[in-house]
């Protein structure tokens, strides 16, 4: 059966090839391949420039940075510092939850811009901006500090925000961060988190190593690292690792605060959940600090079963106890999730396209309901994050990187899975085809999937898409 | 134990679970430096004074919670409304998977265009390259009959030259020389989202209309503007249009496109105003704008040309409708049916029906140009109180128009057109001078919860409420949808305050 799915799956590349412009066909044949069980690569090349004029699903360094790792801080302004656009359309719409009194002492939900007119792109936007620190600083006295998220024109106008960073950082006594996340920076969001990671670095984490003296350490303390809290999944992690009885001292970014920033450099343990994001600031604190740091996966009881009892190996007995203890306290739970829904859900097949970990770390939890992942691919990943997906898929899986919405569908069409899991873009493409679908990055508005408690969120979720009566009614009878 | 199989609980009540509430005050106190509780609420009481508002309308270089958007976005819009069109963003990749976001989330469609992606050697080389190959592939994998291409910030900085671009990328092969690929500038910088659909409208007319030779053949050519319900609007103009006889060519026609059916297929293409048609609505005697500030530029060009061309400011109610019917009756000469006089008599039934329910409210605004206007012109015919108008994306004509309109009717005597302010202004507003109700679009569902102004959710874009693109708001019809919408959430708010059992039971009429 596998040299069956193996041939089909080979043909499905080899069809979309050839629909494209010979040049182009060259290229984009690097990035699908079908995996080949035990090897330890999926032998796609990966975080190289998009076609032009494919329809990419790619995003921008500006939603890496802003987006995705700054704005989920939620203490601090996050200006979108360019034209009114990126940030209106970035608004609120990522759903990564805090708690806090928005406009007051919290602001992740808020759009903050210079609103650059032609004026501006003429004669530069750095006194706009110096200005505009002022007013944020009269309007919002109880913010923690402001980032500066640049736009496309900024890199292109030659303006010189770090130096009013500087400048405004010591008038108003907050960390001002400047960040070079122009949109045309690197090749997707991936650039965007590596930017952000260094100005954490730059002008926060070390600047700060020598803050808050007073605070007490333990022995347990460690850091939940690359979770944004999406629908609530940090929350839904930090629950566990809190019952294990590890203390975490800093939630980055995901209901995050400065001072979260600020104590990272105080764990004895930096704990990954989206290691492409956050994997920069990690290995510079492994080097400077000598914490160690730890991937986990905490979809699905399997995965999370494997995490944790990982996690405790690194820790004393009592920490393990706890972590069994943990473990005992959510089986039944687990247990009953699965006799309801795996029913429903056992051999169905699953194809996958997202960002930085989900294509890979959902698997475990599609298995635990007896699901099959026969497809999955990434918008931004590296060769390192294929390299860890090969842990993780089966033989004959289609791999595709920086999919093609031709190539996704014409993959869907000739694999006909019972299930797609992507983003707001393919959502309704996929339906229309009579696929359902879930959307990966944003939980279809649902949510928290990671954690003891997501779990049963997830089971629901692919069951209510899968199961669904509409997709019966798509053809009409007559 | 958070879960239990049998009725599984999401984040809506899985975070207020008293383990999870007592986890983030522990995170709280422990770990984040919070405000003081009494600093925050000091500071929140503070941001809801007049005293907060002068500072706050001191601004000059921060804008916060801006409600318009950009140029390009305006512009895909605009393009889709053409048959087999696929919009095409020449600059930053990032752009257009924002703009398809924005409208999938709206529509609950699918949204096709593409990027040139162009990268950090573009912005030191210029694009040219990302344009003959952006070009070549989108031709080659999507089939379109027309590719429209408009611009980012990126590429206007650099100062990229569409015309001359595409010209070469033609000379090149990327698409063959006849293929239709109108353009337009359109630099997120300049305008909004409403400056861009008038850029690439303009771009497509000129296109297929430069060198033609006009010959009038009496018909009428239609333009709905950047609008959230273009599918039910455009399906009701046809409808009124078709009633009255009249032949005419929506320029622009997303009707279909972004309401596709669940069938199996998905229709990258749908509907659309077909291309020779597009070429042929040179001819046509006169051109009607239901948004005047979306058309700016296009009215301008059609003018130009030799057409009568009337603007309206999305006319909603009676007045607006009475007004666009006549227009269109005047500029074809065709009557208008009884038809439409009973549908016209059976709103005004419906407002008369309703009026102690809306007359003498007070209302807030916020939306395009062109909404506004008409969103307070309807509800001075109801005779509700339009207070603060605000328009980001308005400029001085606007308010000048606005706050005639609003001075015109004594329902209005108290109202103020506000341009280019953003809705943190709007909150300061509504903080110092109070409505019973506010009109927006999804962004100004923080001001219902920051202010408790119960809001009604009408304008672009609507994320978090399903399906009203599809109701007109235009025609009479339309504004029995937008009636009925307004009387919903005054009721609901009516049944609110009065359903505390023991203290309120009066009030909680069966009958209203």
């Amino acid at each position: 059966m596998s040299t069956d799915v193996k041939t089909r799956n080979k043909e499905a590349i080899e069809e979309v090839l050839a629909a494209y412009p010979e040049k182009s066909a060259k290229r984009r044949t690097k990035h699908l391949n079908v995996y080949e069980s035990g090897n330890t690569e999926c032998n796609v090349k990966s975080n190289i420039k998009s076609l032009p004029g494919v329809m990419t699903i790619r995003g921008c360094a500006y939603a890496g940075s802003y987006g995705v790792v700054w704005s989920p801080v939620k203490d601090m302004i996050h200006l979108s510092h360019g034209p009114v656009g990126c940030g209106h359309y970035a608004r609120g719409g990522r759903r990564s939850y805090y708690v806090g009194t928005t406009g007051v002492d919290t602001f992740t939900t808020m759009h903050f811009t210079s609103d650059f007119q032609e004026k501006d792109i003429v004669f530069g936007g750095d006194k706009k901006l110096d200005k505009l620190i002022d007013e944020l600083e009269t309007l919002f006295p109880l913010s923690k500090g402001i980032t500066v998220q640049s736009e496309c024109p900024i890199g292109l106008i030659g303006d010189d925000i770090e130096a009013v960073s500087k400048k405004k950082a010591a008038q108003i006594g907050k960390p001002v961060v400047p960040n070079r996340c122009e949109g045309f920076r690197g090749v997707s969001q991936s650039l965007g988190h590596h930017i952000a990671n260094d100005t954490i670095r730059d002008w926060v984490l070390d600047p700060a190593a020598g803050k808050h003296q007073d605070f007490e350490s333990t022995p347990y303390d460690v850091t939940l690292l690359g979770d944004y809290n999406i629908g609530g999944d940090a929350w839904g992690s930090r629950i566990i690792l809190e019952e294990m009885g590890l203390r975490v001292i800093a939630q980055w970014s995901g209901d995050g605060t400065l001072k979260e920033f600020e104590l990272g450099s105080k764990a004895k343990l930096n704990l990954l959940h989206c290691y492409r994001s956050v994997n920069y600031i990690t290995r510079h604190m492994e080097e400077k600090y000598g914490i160690p740091f730890y991937e986990f996966n905490f979809f699905g009881p399997t995965k999370i079963k494997e995490s944790v009892r990982e996690i405790a190996a690194l820790f004393d007995e009592s920490i393990q106890e706890k972590a069994e203890k943990a473990i005992a306290k959510y089986q039944p739970q687990w247990d009953a999730v699965i006799e309801k829904y795996r029913p429903r859900l056992e051999g169905k097949k699953v194809m996958l396209y997202v960002g930085g970990l989900r294509p890979r770390h959902t698997i475990g939890a599609f298995e635990d309901l007896g699901m099959e992942v026969i497809g999955t691919g990434y918008e931004f990943a590296h060769n390192d994050d294929y390299q860890r997906t090969t842990h993780e898929v089966k033989d004959s899986t289609l791999i595709y990187d920086d999919v093609t919405g031709f190539e996704f569908e014409k993959f869907v069409e000739k694999l006909k899975p019972d299930l797609v899991g992507s983003g707001v873009k393919e959502k309704y493409i996929f339906q229309k085809m009579g696929y359902p679908f879930r959307q990966m990055h944003s939980w279809d508005y649902s949510g928290p999937y990671h954690g003891p408690d997501g779990f049963a969120i997830f089971a629901r979720d692919m069951d209510m898409a899968v199961n669904s009566p509409v997709w019966k009614m798509t053809k009409a009878p007559w | 134990m958070s879960q239990n199989a049998e009725h599984i609980v999401d984040h809506f009540d899985l975070f207020k679970q008293p383990d999870y509430q007592d986890m983030f005050k522990n995170k709280q106190q422990c770990f984040e430096n919070r405000v003081p509780e009494i600093e925050v609420e000091k500071g929140q009481e503070w941001s809801k004074s007049w005293e907060y508002r002068e500072i706050n309308f001191k601004r000059e270089a921060l804008s916060i919670n801006p409600d318009k958007a950009c140029q390009p976005l305006g512009a895909v819009f605009a393009a889709a409304g053409f048959e087999g069109t696929l919009p095409f963003v020449h600059g930053s990749q990032g752009c257009v998977a924002y703009f398809r976001t924005h409208f999938n989330r709206h529509f609950k469609e699918p949204s096709s265009c593409v990027s040139s992606s162009m990268t950090e050697d573009a912005a030191v080389f210029g694009g040219l390259n990302n344009m003959v190959d952006g070009l070549a592939n989108a031709y080659a994998l999507y089939k379109p009959k027309m590719i429209a291409v408009c611009t980012t910030c990126m590429a206007e900085v650099i100062g990229d030259d569409l015309d001359s671009f595409i010209k070469t990328a033609k000379q090149k092969g990327s698409v063959p020389e006849t293929f239709d690929v109108p353009f337009a500038h359109t630099p997120s910088f300049v305008g909004s989202h409403v400056t861009g659909y008038d850029n690439m409208m303009k771009g497509i007319l000129t296109h297929f209309w430069e060198g033609g030779q006009r010959k009038e053949n009496g018909k009428l050519n239609f333009i709905g503007g950047f609008d959230g319900y273009t599918v039910g609007n455009l399906r009701e103009i046809k409808r009124l249009l078709g009633l009255m006889g009249v032949d005419y060519t929506v320029l622009g026609d997303g009707s279909d496109v972004w309401d596709t059916p669940t069938d199996g297929e998905f229709r990258m293409y749908d509907g659309g105003t077909r291309l020779d048609e597009t070429r042929d609505a040179l001819n046509a005697r006169a051109t009607l704008s239901m948004q005047a500030f979306s058309t700016d530029k296009t009215l301008a060009y059609i003018k130009e040309k030799g057409q009568e061309v009337v603007a309206l400011n999305c006319p909603i109610g009676v007045n607006g409708t009475d007004r666009f019917l006549m227009e269109v009756s005047r500029l074809t000469g065709k009557p208008i049916p009884d038809e439409l006089k009973k549908e016209r008599g059976r709103l005004v039934d419906a407002i008369g029906d309703s009026l102690s329910y809306l007359h003498g409210k007070k209302f807030a605004i916020n939306g395009d140009p062109d909404f506004c206007l008409g969103m307070a012109g309807f509800l001075l015919e109801l005779g509700a109180e339009p207070v603060h108008i605000v328009c980001t994306n308005g400029n001085k004509d606007w308010q000048a128009k606005m706050q005639a309109v609003l001075d015109a009717s004594p329902f209005g005597k108290g109202g103020k057109a506000w341009a280019g302010k953003d809705l943190w202004h709007m909150r300061s507003l509504l903080f110092t001078e109070p409505v019973d109700f506010l009109i927006g679009n999804s962004y100004s569902k923080y001001l219902e919860r920051d202010t408790k102004t119960p809001m009604i959710h009408i304008g672009f874009p609507v994320h978090d409420r399903h399906h009203h693109h599809r109701y007109p708001i235009w025609g009479y019809q339309g504004a029995l949808n937008v009636l009925v919408w307004i009387l919903d959430r005054i009721m609901l708010e009516l049944d609110r305050n009065s359903s505390d059992i023991g203290k309120t039971d009066f009030s909680y009429d069966l009958v209203r």
